[in-house]
């Protein structure tokens, strides 16, 4: 069969299976993998411009949006995985909804891949540019450790030999991917102002991977992030390339900081919170330049970015603005904690904790982040989710009183009580199939995606 | 005035499965009920005093840290933490922190030494597979209890097969999921005061009331004050329903 005639077939069943209610983001791609196993090589190949790559633990669906923002500003025509279906059925999914005959609807590709997929897309895909942004502890029953993953990720990279790499130079984890070439961007931020006072405890690849004498960090930033050395001389982090300096953080609502590019620098007004979305910014401030992008376009591109999926959304429901921030593993929901804890007064929380594979069946990570940081801020937190009596004991240990503590295991019931129950702002942190179901449930309710901004 | 001092083993490197959430429900327990509490972190190098510390606990790690801490444990602590053991100090294994008590994991050609302190060794499966998922145990911790046997509940996720040898016994009977074998329907080991377990996730906030038996044999307490635990039973009621039990 031509491929045509198998993207046909692929379609139609994605056709089926949607019609059938059974969702089908990826199933149309599985399919056509199945059927045509080079089926991303051969679609991407139809791209003028060639594709770029997205990878991390966090971060990768919004930093996918700010790139996509920048570009669509300097006309791209993009075929892009933007709901984050991001393992090789998703990837295939996007491309195969753009082919048109023998082209494809789109000058170029922007894929945001899982961190375990990447050694498998990356050689299918050989993209121009590959952003690499951080490597934090997630679902280790599905992802293993993360050592595993930074082995995997030095072999996609060792495929992929012409491609542009852009590399968060803080996580030395990452910033190792990169000794040895020379085709290499390296993005940070430089700012005492917003270090911490120390390493979190949830913090990973703390030892040097060449000689495994711990790193000397000069700043931590975030998690394991930061301005660091090792005591022997092997690995230093590397001088960025794209830096942010002078950074403001406005609570939840947003950010600022100056941009550079080599010897350029501009101010960015980020309508996204928290330094883990600078770090966003920064990343695809340095993959949209490593593409040929001009700092106007990704300075106009950062501040007109919308936030991604259940990613800092705030949406209006009845007279209450609830902002719903994604939390998936410690040094995200740390990041998210950190930011929530910079807006003034007290907070009122919906916390949902669900155990599916997508968000891991072990909930051993909440341990693990900084809730100790809610402790004295909460006015309210309501736990819903199948595991919403642990998370319930996780923030009655972190500090916070058990009288504001209240436990509604099912979703809806719970957004009910928490609405209930308060004035003003709600922040909604979810995990990932519980912010599918938040969202599902809003829309269901008539919020409209529209209304989301 | 009570106290309990716990020696928290390489708490920067033996900790992979949040297992500072052992150590915090152990504290605000204590802290809750009155009782003194301290932990003092050992690590790399640092020797231990096997009177100082009324539990001690070693927790899992990556497989190069792990590694690392064996090593150290061997070199620098085996000794005062068969000593500890001896004298009815608690030792608290959790994972490959449990693997640690045995005698040897074994890793295809290369091997990673343990304290000794039970007679059990570990061995990585031929192809690579883990065991991983909810488990819940049954146990019976006090010898001579009547009654029904109680139930802990919590994540494993292990490359290891721990076999334990004929004299030794285990911690719990598995009820869901797979324990030291996957195969034995074994789960841990229990020599008097050392403890061995596969189950994380954390263990103790899932099981409060095994924390407070822990620090009752660690304080050498006969009974300890109630506290409101309506969270803690129903967290220890949601991870018996992930495991699949009721």
């Amino acid at each position: 069969m031509m491929l045509a005639g198998k993207i046909a077939l692929a379609r139609a069943a994605g056709t089926l299976s949607r019609r059938a209610g059974r969702g089908g983001t990826s199933l149309p791609g599985k399919l056509l993998i199945r059927i045509e196993p080079r089926a991303i090589a051969r679609l991407s190949a139809r791209l003028r411009d060639g594709s770029a790559v997205i990878s991390a633990t966090n971060g990768k669906t919004t930093t996918a949006a700010m790139v996509a923002a920048i570009l669509e500003g300097g006309g791209a025509r993009l075929v892009h995985n933007r709901a984050g279906a991001n393992m090789a059925g998703g990837v295939t999914t996007a491309l195969l909804d753009a082919a048109r005959g023998s082209g494809i609807d789109g000058s170029a590709g922007l894929f945001e891949v899982d961190e375990f997929w990447l050694d498998r897309v990356v050689p299918e895909l050989a993209p121009r540019a590959l952003l690499l942004s951080n490597l934090f502890r997630d679902q280790l029953d599905r992802y293993g450790e993360l050592e595993t993953i930074a082995d995997r990720w030095a072999a996609a990279v060792a495929a992929a030999p012409g491609t542009q790499l852009v590399l968060n130079a803080d996580d030395p984890l990452v910033a190792d991917l990169g000794r040895d070439r020379a085709n290499v961007t390296y993005f940070g931020v430089q700012d005492d102002g917003v270090a911490l006072s120390g390493m979190s405890h949830a913090s990973d690849s703390k030892h040097c991977r060449r000689c495994g004498a711990p790193y000397v960090y000069d700043a931590v930033y975030m998690g394991h992030l930061g301005r660091y050395h090792c005591p022997n001389g092997d690995g230093p982090r590397p001088e960025p390339d794209v830096w942010a300096s002078a950074i403001t953080l406005d609570g939840t609502r947003g950010a600022a900081f100056d941009l550079h590019l080599g010897a350029d620098h501009r101010r960015v007004a980020l309508p996204l919170p928290g330094l883990y979305n600078v770090y966003n910014a920064v990343g695809a401030a340095a993959l949209a330049r490593a593409l040929g992008a001009d700092l106007t376009s990704i300075v106009s591109g950062l501040a007109a970015t919308q936030a991604a999926f259940g990613r800092a959304e705030t949406v209006l429901v009845g007279d209450r603005e609830l902002a719903i921030l994604l939390v998936k593993n410690p040094a995200g929901a740390n990041e998210v904690l950190r930011t929530l804890a910079l807006d003034p007064g007290e907070l009122d929380v919906l916390a949902v904790l669900n155990d599916r594979t997508a968000d891991g069946h072990d909930v051993s990570w909440i341990w693990d982040a900084d809730f100790e940081l809610l402790a004295d801020r909460v006015r309210r937190v309501t736990c819903s989710g199948a595991r919403a009596a642990e998370l319930a004991v996780r923030l009655k240990y972190a500090g916070v009183p058990p009288e504001r503590l209240y436990v509604v295991p099912a979703l809806e019931a719970g957004l009910d009580a928490a609405l209930a129950d308060g004035a003003g702002r709600l922040v909604a942190m979810p995990t990932y199939t519980a912010m599918l179901d938040l969202r599902a449930l809003l829309v269901a309710r008539g919020t409209a995606a529209g209304s989301f901004r | 005035m009570a106290e309990l001092r716990v020696c928290a083993l390489y708490p920067d490197l033996m900790n992979i499965y949040a297992d500072r959430g052992n150590l915090l429900m152990l504290q605000r327990r204590c802290e809750w009920r009155g009782i003194d509490f301290a932990v003092t972190a050992a690590g790399l190098g640092e020797a231990i005093d096997p009177d100082a510390h009324d539990l001690f606990y070693l927790g899992g790690g990556q497989d190069r840290d792990q590694r690392l801490c064996a090593l150290d444990l061997v070199q620098t602590k085996r000794d005062a933490l068969h000593a500890a053991a001896d004298r009815g100090a608690i030792v608290l294994g959790v994972c490959g922190g449990y693997q640690l008590l045995g005698h040897r994991y074994e890793l295809g050609d290369d091997e990673i030494p343990g304290l000794g302190l039970v007679d059990l060794h570990t061995v990585r499966s031929a192809d690579g597979s883990r065991l991983i998922g909810n488990v819940a145990i049954e146990v019976r911790l006090d010898s001579g209890a009547t009654g029904p046997p109680r139930v802990l509940a919590g994540f494993e996720n292990h490359g290891g097969r721990t076999h334990l040898g004929a004299g030794e016994q285990p911690l719990g009977r598995v009820l869901k999921g797979h324990g030291n074998s996957g195969s034995s329907g074994t789960e841990g080991v229990r020599r008097g005061s050392v403890i061995g377990t596969y189950l994380h996730g954390p263990l103790l906030p899932k099981n409060a009331w095994f924390a407070d038996w822990l620090i009752r044999e660690a304080c050498g307490l006969t009974e300890l004050a109630p506290l409101d635990d309506a969270l803690e039973a129903a967290a220890h009621a949601e991870a018996l329903r992930a495991a699949g039990c009721r």
